[in-house]
């Protein structure tokens, strides 16, 4: 069987893809999470962060490219999944008592395209069409100022929590079932790995959740006098 | 004890199916769910009416055949245990117990409470077995097998093939199941070297 058709074709395959695509995602979430962490260093060492990004455009398209790809496949696996999940049972159990299963385990599908729906919003939030395009004293795009506005905004920061939320239970059951997908939770490690991913969730939670929150509370809002 | 069944009858593969409620009276707490059954059947046959029909064939827990989903969980409610060896004395008096096949797309119905698992044994011909040579028993130890090998692989042939993996898993896979088979013979003596070069089952 060719090497394609034995992945793209295969429910394993798709694991596969899953797995991997999702590690990618997870991976970008963490890096992404401690870069705006910065904002509680300040004004001017996160706009650095900022300009430091965009003086790489190469890399930085790399990366927006792999990481397009990467949601790509993981909706498309994603979706395939599980309706060859649904078609395995077209006769539902009258009466289906729940085994084994978390409630983050059975929403994924629906926790995966909120988020989704999220990551659009946010790209055109901060990314594509930021309301707040101004310049700070030494010339770079004031991001500090744009993401203070943003989140004073209650309804915004409050989709921002909610969606995080939703993120991260994804994350909990996700990070531990890619170890699954991938065949590497065996033995004495599948506590292991369980225990990275309900740790992980947190902290991604407690990190992306702090910024809105904390903005909400009133920091940073001297910029905006 | 007295009891309400609510059991899935259907006549055929394309019959719709539904469910009908029937009373147990005088149930014994020692019978085992499928005695319970034969009992209720009995009364249906005599007044005339079409028995329930489902699967079983050695009742005490090794074959696999049973295959009752009892209260939404494949073999009821009790741990490591098939419905033939579970007993009545389970059930409160006067409980309501809803009973289904397995289901699944790769399982039809064929009957009722029976389901068709020739599924299983197209993953079993697919590479699930060993060839034997007939004779004499061969000597003992002549095939050296690790103790952890053969604990191993003596876990996984507890597989009895019932299928109730594939009824309580919420995506209706297989994976218990032929993982089961794969472990078994993974850790069991090598084959001849043609069973190896074209069985998906070696690893
Ligand atoms: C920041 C974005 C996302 C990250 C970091 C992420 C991460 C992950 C990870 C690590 C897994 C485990 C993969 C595996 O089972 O091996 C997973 C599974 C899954 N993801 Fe995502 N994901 C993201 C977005 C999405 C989106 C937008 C969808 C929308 C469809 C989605 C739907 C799913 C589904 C349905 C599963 C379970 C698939 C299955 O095993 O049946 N995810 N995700
Ligand atoms: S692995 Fe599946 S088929 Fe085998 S005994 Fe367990 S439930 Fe039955
Ligand atoms: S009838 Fe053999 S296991 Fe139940």
């Amino acid at each position: 069987m060719n090497i394609f058709k034995a992945i793209f074709h295969s429910s394993l395959g798709k694991k596969y893809i899953m797995g991997l695509t999702g590690l990618a995602l997870f991976g970008f979430v963490i890096g992404h999470m401690v870069g705006n962490l910065q904002i509680f260093l300040g004004q001017d060492k996160l706009n650095a962060y900022g300009a430091f990004l965009k003086s790489m455009p190469k890399l930085l398209w790399v990366a927006r490219i792999g990481l397009l790809a990467c949601v790509g496949l993981h909706i498309w696996a994603a979706v395939k999944l599980v309706r060859e999940n649904r078609a395995a049972r077209p006769d539902r159990y009258v009466q289906a008592k729940r085994m084994g299963t978390s409630f983050a385990s059975r929403t994924m599908i629906w926790s995966g395209l909120i988020v989704f729906a999220f990551i659009v919003y946010h790209l055109f939030d901060f990314t594509i069409a930021p309301d707040y395009t101004g310049h700070d004293d030494k010339g770079r795009h004031d991001i500090f100022k744009m993401v203070v506005l943003g989140f004073s905004n209650p309804f915004s920061a409050i989709f921002y929590l909610i969606a995080n939320c939703l993120l991260c239970i994804h994350l909990s059951h996700g990070v531990k079932s890619l170890f699954q997908s991938l065949g590497l939770s065996t033995g004495q490690f599948r506590s292991l790995f369980n225990g990275i991913a309900s740790a992980t969730a947190w902290i991604i939670f407690i990190g992306n959740t702090s910024i809105p929150l904390a903005v909400l509370l009133g920091f940073g809002k001297e910029v905006l006098k | 004890m007295n009891l309400t069944l609510k059991i899935w009858r259907q006549k055929n593969a394309d019959d719709a199916g539904e469910f009908v409620t029937y009373q147990a009276k005088d149930v014994s707490p020692d019978m085992s769910f499928l005695e319970m059954l034969d009992v209720v059947n009995e009364g249906l046959t005599s007044k005339g009416d079409a028995p329930i029909a489902f699967d079983s064939d050695c009742r005490e827990g090794i074959c696999g055949t049973c295959s009752l989903v009892i209260n939404g969980t494949p073999h009821g409610g009790q741990k490591a245990t098939t419905a033939c060896q579970l007993h009545m004395r389970h059930f409160k008096d006067g409980e309501s117990i809803t009973i289904e096949p397995w289901r699944a797309r790769p399982f039809p119905v064929i009957r009722d409470l029976i389901v068709n698992r020739q599924a299983f044994d197209k993953v079993i011909q697919s590479g699930g077995y060993v060839s034997a040579s007939t004779g004499g028993n061969p000597d003992a130890n002549a095939i050296p097998v690790s103790k952890h090998n053969a604990d191993t692989a003596m876990d996984a042939a507890a597989c009895i093939g019932c299928g109730a993996c594939v009824a309580a898993c919420k995506n209706a896979s297989a994976m218990l199941f032929v993982s089961a088979k794969v472990s078994h013979l993974r850790h069991t003596p090598p084959r001849s070297t043609r069973e190896r070069s074209t069985c998906p089952f070696d690893g």
